[in-house]
């Protein structure tokens, strides 16, 4: 029988889990829809923005306050403070509206969308029909159907191509659309909220997206609604040459709750291309919002071409006592991520939490982390994160805890794990830690290590072979945000992640 | 770049009043070092390394005056080559007999090309400007007016001393400080008291192999003077350096630690302790360090502590940076602040870059008020609020002190913070 040395165990843990990684470079979304699209002019400037508000019909006061971005936009320098090193993006050379020409007359339903768009999600294992669930996902049969609904709205490079369960979420008072729908619809709501969270000169790229966006997802849960089933909203970029820019705004009112999940792939292209979205969150009081993201932008070839430069804001605010929120993050793709889904805890006793998972393998580029404002009494947050680095790619946590003078007895935990695979990646943790009270707690751990030998003896001294301890060290170790996941998700992720190391060593 | 010129203005304005040296052993470097930061010009208010330090009274010409004082000999129980220094000028006749200890004087050395310190003199200072700059440095080394120059080949048989005394209200001293301590040498270096007014001290320690240097510094009990360290040191194969600093109130200080490893078994440890009361002045305290690995098996530390009140503010802004092939690294970095009360505040920033696979390197971070479960142990078995406030600080303090290798030594700090806890007990 052959006896593993400790060295040969750490190896196999490198081998097995370098070749789970590439694998990921065997990129499954990486085709394209071949449709007819109906391009803007390419770049961006006064007369874009007006276009992109006429296609969307929109009134004149959401044209004005894209305006109003885009003359801030103008001013605005790129930030330049993450660890990235960003090629030079011309904002002139790309297609900032592109929208398949079947969508030129808005579908009244899903029977009526292009049979090819329809195909296309279908293949993406979304498909966009009122089914008990998102199709592909293994084990899902033994869960009750009823409990598992999954309302999508898909968009489609700059538009949203329909909405399913539109008329059952309406039932209980809930609205579900693309947001160019929610500006005509319910332009009160809106108006109230939108860049109430993330302000119109918020940064370069949220700037960017207030004056271009196309569309995206609006949600309103009204007070004291469960929301019925689970809402998922699923980007895909198919246009040559085209930046996607999408703005979600969700509003959850008092005592509501909503669980929403978010998905993304793009078709394998030499060049890279640019994604920026904002994501608004309102939560009133007693209200929870569960945000899940799994990002699987084609994250551009071995050597580091093409792929998605991924510039995004979210953020939540937490505007009434006990209200809750909680970014699920798991960042597989893109070639550049820029993403800090954020929590402002103004109401006492209001929660925040955020769990990410970062993988970068090949050329990839991550900087992505969080901030907690903490502003009300009694307020709570963690942070869970945990960086896995392979090839040649940077993978960097960037945080904020703040804790303001008036946040009296708030509480904040913060974890942060890297896990480097191979010597040529890097793996960096740049938190920033505030504390202005003496009645608030703060903890922050960071850890940057190879899989660990007191952990591995551990396992070993109690009766396990090396595998089963490998195995169980690594799966361990992105487990607690796995956990955080809704199950769709955490089957996607895991799969995607694939940290399970069975059979690895030997 | 109007930000640029303003910081380039605010340097020549403060270069117009100083005078860069020539003619001696450091000359080329001066020059040099005068360039650099004439290029950088000085911090300014939104620099991501001056965040949370408002780098003004550091940046204006004059020194705001500060009330002179001598806090005595502090290492007077201890046997040692001890050096005055009064507003920054060496005062011969209160120190030791320098001749035989193998210790000369910046000012003193004379234009000798052959100086062994020429090849020191700015050059770590230099190094340590990447990635960040620190142009308060680079102005050190072009315009220091004293400082000492310390070889050491073999065992020290005793400590160095250097004793500052702030006399006069608009002191605004530069002293840099050379020292090297060749293959196997061993040296212990004291520092005490306040140096003046304000005042920018830069020390370049160059350990060779196998070198042994320990540093405790005591920075001044004066609350009004505005201070600036910075330690640039280069550690080589199986050489060790370890610098611990207590500081007690002071309005203004920020103590820069700048660590390149650069042989293998190497270790670097640093450690703080930091007691601030802002009841009858203000208290501002930032500690800044950052540690590069360019080496096999590696090992580095710090620990720092801080005990705030009355609105006290601490900093820390610590960065582990480990090179490509720096793989067995182990980097360790804790800060920790006790906030006595609602008013103070603790802003960190504990960074870590690693490039190499095969590491351990940590950090933590906590914020909070004293446990209240230990409080109430304490009370409950009949022990005075204010005597257990002080016990539960010393315990929270004790890592840090614990950095401190020598008995002797340790127990000196922890009589100090006793003391200062005893002073500051509303």
């Amino acid at each position: 029988m052959h006896v593993a040395t400790d060295l040969e165990v750490r190896e196999g843990v490198d081998r097995e889990t370098v070749e789970t990684v590439a694998n990921m470079g065997s990129y499954k979304y990486g085709w394209n829809t071949d449709i007819e699209m109906e391009y803007a002019p390419k770049g961006v400037n006064e007369d874009i923005v007006k276009l992109i508000s006429s296609k969307n019909e929109e009134p004149e006061w959401m044209t004005e306050w894209r305006l109003q971005a885009f003359q801030r936009w103008e001013g605005m320098e790129k930030p330049d403070w993450a660890l990235l090193k960003v090629p030079a993006i011309d904002f002139q050379d790309q297609y900032y509206y592109a929208r398949p020409k079947s969508m030129e007359v808005k579908p009244k339903s899903l029977d009526e969308v292009d049979p090819k768009l329809l195909a296309t999600y279908e293949k993406l294992g979304i498909p966009l029909k009122e089914q008990m669930i998102l199709a592909g996902v293994e084990g899902a049969e033994d869960y009750d159907p009823s409990q598992r609904q999954v309302a999508v709205d898909a968009v489609f490079d700059s538009v949203s191509v329909g909405t399913t369960f539109k008329d059952k979420l309406a039932e209980a008072g809930v609205i579900f659309c693309s947001i160019s729908e929610a500006i005509k619809e319910h332009p009160e709501l809106v108006k109230k909220y939108l860049g109430t969270v993330v302000p119109q000169s918020d940064n370069f790229y949220a700037t960017l997206n207030s004056a271009v966006f196309s569309d995206g997802s609006f949600v309103y849960v009204p007070p004291g609604v469960r929301c019925p089933m689970e809402l998922s909203t699923y980007f895909r970029i198919n246009a040559e040459n085209t930046g996607q820019f999408e703005r979600t705004l969700i509003i959850a009112d008092k005592g509501s709750y909503v669980s929403y999940l978010e998905g993304c792939t793009a078709p394998k292209r030499d060049t890279a291309q640019l994604h920026a979205a904002v994501v608004e969150i309102i939560i009133e009081e007693d209200a929870e919002v569960k945000y899940s993201t799994v990002q699987n932008w084609f994250p551009g070839d071995e050597d580091g071409k093409g792929g998605i430069y991924n510039f995004v804001t979210k953020r939540a605010d937490c505007r009434g006592d006990r209200a809750k929120v909680m970014w699920t993050q798991v960042e597989t793709g893109s070639a550049i991520t820029w993403k800090y889904p954020s929590c402002i805890l103004r109401g006492e006793e209001s929660q925040g939490e955020f769990y990410s998972i970062a993988i970068a393998n090949n050329y990839q580029q991550a900087d992505t982390g969080t901030k907690m404002v903490h502003l009300g009494k009694n307020t709570k947050s963690r942070i869970v994160s945990k960086g896995i680095s392979a090839g040649k790619a940077q993978n960097t946590y960037r945080g904020l805890v703040s804790m303001h003078p008036k946040a009296k007895n708030s509480r904040n935990y913060t974890q942060c794990d890297s896990l480097l695979i191979g010597s040529e990646c890097g793996a960096h943790t740049v938190p920033y830690i505030e504390v202005k009270n003496n009645s608030s707690r703060v903890e922050h751990e960071a850890t940057t290590s190879k899989v660990d030998d007191d952990q591995l003896f551990y396992c070993r001294a109690r009766g396990m072979d090396e595998e089963e301890a490998v195995a169980l060290v690594v799966n361990g170790f992105c487990k607690e945000v796995l956990q955080a996941l809704p199950m769709e998700f955490a089957m996607e992720a895991q799969s995607l992640v694939a940290i399970s190391l069975e059979g690895s060593v030997g | 770049m109007a930000v640029l010129q303003q910081k380039r203005d605010a340097a020549a304005a403060r270069l117009d009043a100083l005078t860069v040296a020539t003619g001696d052993f450091t000359a080329a470097a001066r020059s040099d070092a005068l360039a650099r930061v004439q290029a950088q010009g000085l911090p300014a208010r939104r620099d991501e390394y001056w965040r949370w330090t408002n780098p003004a009274a550091l940046n204006a010409v004059a020194p705001s005056p500060a009330a002179g004082s001598d806090a005595g000999d502090e290492f007077a129980a201890f046997d040692r080559i001890k050096l005055v220094f009064v507003d920054g000028v060496f005062d011969a006749a209160a120190s030791d007999d320098l001749s035989q200890a193998g210790i000369e004087l910046l000012s003193a050395a004379g234009n000798a090309d052959i100086h062994w310190a020429g090849a020191i003199y700015g050059t770590l200072e230099k190094a340590g400007q990447t990635p960040v700059d620190r142009p308060f440095a680079a102005l050190n080394t072009a315009t220091a007016t004293e400082g000492v120059l310390i070889r050491v080949t073999g065992k020290a048989p005793k400590p160095v001393h250097l004793q500052y005394i702030h006399s006069s209200d608009h002191s605004d001293p530069i002293l840099h400080h050379i020292v090297k301590l060749e293959e196997g040498a061993e040296l212990t270096l004291l520092e005490s008291g306040t140096p003046g007014a304000r005042f920018n001290v830069v020390t370049e320690v160059c350990l060779s192999k196998d070198a042994k240097f320990n540093h405790i510094r005591v920075q001044g009990a004066e609350q009004d003077r505005q201070a600036l360290t910075h330690i640039f040191t280069r550690v080589a194969e199986g050489a060790a350096f370890k610098s611990f600093t207590m500081t007690m109130n002071g309005v203004l200080t920020r103590n820069e630690c700048v660590i390149d490893i650069i042989g293998d078994d190497a270790v670097a440890h640093v450690a703080g302790a930091a007691l601030g009361d802002g009841k009858t002045e203000p208290f501002h305290h930032d500690d800044t360090v950052f540690i590069t690995h360019g080496a096999l098996r590696g090992e580095s530390r710090q620990v720092f502590k801080k005990v705030l009140k009355n609105g006290a503010n601490g900093i820390f802004q610590g960065k582990i940076l480990v090179k490509e092939g720096a793989q067995k690294t182990d980097g360790y970095q804790i800060s920790q602040s006790l906030l006595l009360d609602d008013d103070s505040q603790f802003l960190a920033k504990p960074e870590l870059e690693i490039y190499a696979d095969d590491v351990v390197c940590s950090h933590g971070s906590t914020t909070g008020s004293i446990d209240q479960t230990a409080m109430f142990y304490l009370r409950s078995r009949g022990v005075p609020v204010e005597d257990a406030t002080a016990m539960l600080v010393l315990s929270f303090m004790a890592d840090a002190v614990d950095e401190i290798e020598d008995e002797a030594l340790r127990d000196d700090i922890l009589s100090r913070l006793e003391a200062w806890l005893s002073r500051h007990r509303s």
